[in-house]
């Protein structure tokens, strides 16, 4: 009985399972049969409309480029903009013999044998049904006589297009970078962050300084045209148009005045400049020399003007303040000094007595101060002003590298500072985890003591030791420096600032923080290793000057920069704030193998000093900066 | 052994018919690629490489017997789960979604491999509780389907969760859910519609939105519907020739060897091809449901029943998307769309038709 039961619900189910299966059936017909039913109604019934689309009538999508925004410093002066012009371009797809065609044009439209080397790199790199630039900037008269003979070059045409211009072009080339086209890698990366569509119709994508970090501000919301066109792909009628949003304007707290002057004031030196307020980390002027033509990248630059740029001695890419590592030399000294008080392992009165030079304990090894015979007695006030090498010494090797380690971190030594701009170098803070990754080896006594006067394995960037600079003048308070103030939407007028805030408060002892900066005021006073550079000026001037060596001397050598090959020569440092009561600019100067620091680096402050606060303007303006002189360091 | 018995060995296991419809399809792919790719060899050439790779796995399941086929849905599928919870915490992301899963040696997408899971571990549960089948048993199953659904259209991958959902949805239907139960389960998914509405992510609703208006986004995803449809209607009744598309050829196609070869292949053939490519696709899904009707045991309707019935989906869904009545999902174009992973899926299913086919001689009394 059971047995049957089970066979009769193995049939009943059997049953149902094969009614579903036929509604199946019936369910994938009615899915295929719809599919069937559309492919009539595209292929049969609409077939006329489509076959016009996609053959002589076709519905162009045409995206409508934003204009870029504009970048302004902070007084409104522009530091990039866009300007229309005509450019003169062929499209590879439409021209036979495209040699014929480039001899052909260049009889009526200079064509010089950069442009044709760029453009034949354009055509390697091109994507599909693209238009390539060959000649840009035509004159009036040029495209008047193009236009006259056109008829003769099928797939050759003269576009309107926005381009971007620098007008300050190689002095802020390092801050404001450039655009250039949009290549294989942009593409992908543009895909990766589903930005692609926004992009179509663009050419060009910031490549680096302020134009690559800002892209997403600068860049725009791409608007779209739907047209019919002929079939000579001309406009016959517009169907839909969404207008496309300009991008934002950056206001920098670059004064360009400042920067102007900044550049010039090196004259033919080579290094860089840092300023930045200290009340809220605005940097005033960002100077890398020396510098290149942006324009030239915009696009594509020819093969010529890069090996000339790449191979470069000077290294005119290289954005030094940014990404140039270099040891502080005695610039670090104000900060050691402030370790040593703060640990509490030198009290200000006590004094050391300066042979010329200073030993570890069971070692006969000679560190040697800059100064032969030394300085006799000094107390830690001195050591800043005469910049004594022995007295640094000892404080490292008494205060140890974990000290000197933890402390300078927190003046965001071996750190990036952080700036709006990418590529940001992080320099090197020694410590003995370090050296045991990086070289496999315990720390020593003696690798102490020559970060003790910013030599050995130590490095920094300019712009890490202008934050450093910034926020010993505004008291151990530091704010995170940046280049862009404010972002302002062109179309609604509305502006959302950069706000402002301490990054950190590292909250010095006042006493501390007043000898040390007496002392850098002393610097600038008759007997600092300052003086002369700071001479005359209305207001007080603290400041550290700096030596870097480039290359190290052997035991009993003696330092003589008329031996050394002119690179080989100590790079030179300045870093000041003023007026150092109440400091309204913090700045670095770097003058790569300009020898002292005193001599070279400070009287480039000096001049930018006196335009910021003073509003006077150096003259001669190009003045190539001081001399090789007999001061010391 | 002769030579000849070694081939009957062979082909054993295999489905004949199944294997033709199959076959067809393959060629047809590398004739479009070979189109799409602009008369190139690459992308055809690598797609030979992903057939073969899948053919050979086909075999391989195909000579399975039943049972062991069976005592892997539970390791698949907790395998499944675990690398789905894997990707949504430490997955990477790529365009906007985390699908991927790096396990150092290689990269893999998880939701592919639960296209198969989901389906074969409700057919099992089923199986398991077959004498007394009751609500709370199907509450189970559905359980089992939406956890692993949950969690793949939250990468987001919207397609590949709605395709999962389908292919889980059938084994409830075969498996005999009550009209009344699914009656209820339609009203309360258009109830619950503004509250998914609500939780999908910007682009998938702006996929959704395109449907009724792909001009909406004619720069960006719309873009394809247009392109696609415009090259299926210019196609005509027998199409613009064999390499002679000029949306394909003149790239005005996007994603035309992967997601959109359907137009490719609509525009080059037209209305004639078309009613060729869906004659072969209603030829293996015939086959397949043949196969489902003959299935010996309860696990194996399910399965098959819910294998043919996806790829029924799979193929509609795609066609539908290129044609514009359905939204962009991504979805490919089964057997027919360039890409080794889904390649590799479905003949993993088809190895299991013909399992199921193959091996019920052996089992049936």
């Amino acid at each position: 009985m059971s047995k049957r039961v089970e066979l009769k619900n193995h049939q009943q189910e059997i049953f149902y399972f094969r009614l579903r299966l036929a509604i199946s059936v019936g369910f994938v017909m009615v899915l295929f049969g719809a599919l069937l039913v559309r492919f009539i109604y595209l292929q049969v019934v609409r077939h006329d409309y489509y076959q016009t689309l996609a053959e002589s009538n076709r519905i162009s999508v045409v995206p409508i480029v934003p204009n870029r925004g504009l970048i302004l410093d902070r007084n409104g002066v522009v530091l990039a903009h866009n300007y229309s012009g005509y450019t003169l371009e062929i499209t590879p797809n439409k021209t036979k013999d495209m040699e014929a065609t480039i001899d052909e044009l260049s009889t009526l439209i200079e064509i010089a044998p950069r442009d044709r080397k760029r453009f034949k790199k354009l055509l390697a790199e091109r994507r599909n049904f693209e238009t390539l630039m060959i000649r840009s900037r035509l004159t009036d008269e040029e495209v008047a006589r193009f236009a006259a003979q056109q008829y003769r070059f099928p797939g050759v045409e003269i576009k309107a297009r926005l381009f971007r211009d620098y007008p300050f072009g190689e002095k802020t080339a390092h801050l404001i970078g450039y655009i250039g086209r949009i290549n294989q890698t942009d593409v992908e990366q543009l895909e990766e962050n589903d930005l692609a569509a926004n992009y179509r119709g663009s050419d060009y994508i910031g490549k680096t300084g302020l134009e690559q970090s800002y892209e997403s501000e600068l860049h725009g919301t791409t608007g779209v045209e739907q047209v019919e066109v002929d079939s000579g792909g001309r406009a016959v009628r517009m169907l839909s148009r969404t207008p496309p949003i300009s991008g934002n304007t950056l206001v920098l707290g670059i004064d360009a005045k400042l920067q102007e002057i900044a550049e010039q004031s090196f004259g033919n030196y080579r290094g860089a400049l840092v300023a930045i307020d200290p009340e809220n980390g605005e940097v005033l002027a960002f100077v890398s020399k020396p510098g290149y033509d942006p324009s030239l990248f915009i696009d594509g630059i020819d093969p010529e003007s890069w090996d000339e740029l790449n191979n470069s001695p000077d290294h005119p890419l290289n954005n030094r303040a940014l990404r140039g590592q270099y040891p502080s030399g005695s610039t670090i000294k104000p900060f050691m000094a402030l370790a040593g008080l703060f640990y509490n392992i030198r009290s200000p009165s006590r004094t050391i007595s300066d042979p010329g030079y200073f030993t570890l304990p069971g070692s006969s090894h000679h560190y040697r101060d800059w100064k032969k015979g030394g300085h006799g007695s000094v107390g830690m006030f001195k050591s800043i002003v005469i910049s004594c090498d022995t007295y640094y010494y000892g404080l490292a090797t008494e205060m140890g590298i974990d000290n000197i380690f933890n402390f300078l971190s927190r003046f965001n030594f071996g750190k990036k500072t952080g700036i709006d701009l990418e590529g940001e170098t992080s320099g090197l803070l020694p410590s003995q985890e370090w050296k045991m990754k990086r070289y496999k080896q315990k720390w020593y006594a003696g690798d102490t003591v020559s970060v003790g006067i910013g030599q050995g394995y130590s490095l920094v960037t300019p712009m890490q030791l202008a934050y450093a600079t910034a926020t010993l003048a505004n008291d151990g308070v530091g704010f995170k420096p940046h280049l862009v103030r404010e972002v302002r939407s062109p179309r609604s007028n509305e502006s959302r600032l950069i706000e402002s805030k301490p990054e950190f408060d590292l909250k010095l002892d006042p006493a501390h923080l007043d000898l040390v900066k007496r002392a850098m005021v002393a610097v600038t006073q008759p007997g600092g290793t300052a003086s002369q550079a700071a001479a005359g000026a209305p207001y007080r001037i603290a400041g550290k000057t700096g030596t870097a060596q480039v290359v190290g001397m052997k035991q009993g050598e003696k330092y003589d920069a008329g031996k050394l090959s002119e690179r080989n020569r100590d790079h030179a440092w300045f870093i000041a704030f003023a007026p150092a009561e109440q400091p309204k600019i913090a700045l670095v100067v770097l003058a790569e193998n300009g020898g002292h620091g005193g001599s070279t680096a400070a009287p480039i402050a000096r001049k930018v000093l006196d335009y910021y606060l003073l509003g006077k303007v150096p003259q001669p303006l190009p003045d190539a900066a001081g001399d090789e002189g007999e001061e010391n360091d | 052994m002769t030579k000849r018995q070694l081939w009957q060995r062979f082909i054993a296991h295999l489905d004949l018919p199944l294997l033709l419809g199959i076959v067809l399809l393959m060629l047809t792919s590398l004739l479009v690629l070979y189109s799409a790719d602009n008369a190139g060899w690459n992308r055809p050439l690598s797609q030979m490489a992903n057939i073969a790779v899948a053919l050979a796995c086909m075999w391989l399941i195909a000579n399975l017997p039943l049972h062991y086929l069976m005592r892997t849905a539970l390791p698949v599928y907790l395998l499944g789960m675990a690398l789905l919870v894997g990707v949504a915490l430490f997955g990477e992301i790529s365009h906007g979604a985390r699908r991927w899963l790096n396990l150092g040696v290689a990269t893999i997408q998880p939701s592919e491999l639960m296209k198969i899971g989901v389906p074969l571990m409700m057919a099992w549960y089923f199986e398991k509780h077959e004498a007394a089948l009751t609500l709370k048993n199907y509450f189970i199953a559905a359980l089992l389907l939406l956890m692993p659904v949950l969690l793949i259209a939250r990468q987001p991958d919207l397609g590949t969760a709605i395709l999962i959902s389908a292919s889980g949805f059938y084994v409830l239907f075969l498996a005999g859910l009550s009209w009344r139960v699914m009656g209820v389960m339609l009203v309360a998914a258009l109830a619950s519609a503004p509250v998914l509405w609500s939780m999908l992510h910007d682009y998938q609703r702006h996929r959704i939105m395109m449907l009724f208006d792909p001009s909406q986004d004619a720069l960006g995803k719309g873009y394809h519907t247009i392109q696609g449809m415009i090259a299926v209607g210019s196609g005509g009744i027998l199409g613009k020739g064999y390499l002679n598309g000029t949306q394909t050829h003149l790239d005005f196609l996007p994603e035309r060897t992967t997601d959109f070869i359907f137009a490719v292949y609509s525009e080059e053939f037209g209305l004639l091809g078309n009613l060729i490519l869906l004659s072969l696709y209603f030829f293996v899904i015939g086959r397949g449901f043949i196969i489902t009707a003959n299935a010996s045991t309860y696990f194996t309707r399910l399965m098959a029943g819910s294998i043919t019935l996806t790829f029924a989906t799979y193929a509609f869904v795609n066609m539908g998307m290129v044609s514009g009545i359905l939204p962009v999902v991504g979805v490919p174009l089964p057997l027919v769309s360039y890409g080794g992973t889904s390649m590799l899926t479905l003949l993993l299913g088809f190895g299991m038709l013909m399992s199921i086919e193959t091996h019920k001689k052996l089992v049936k009394t």
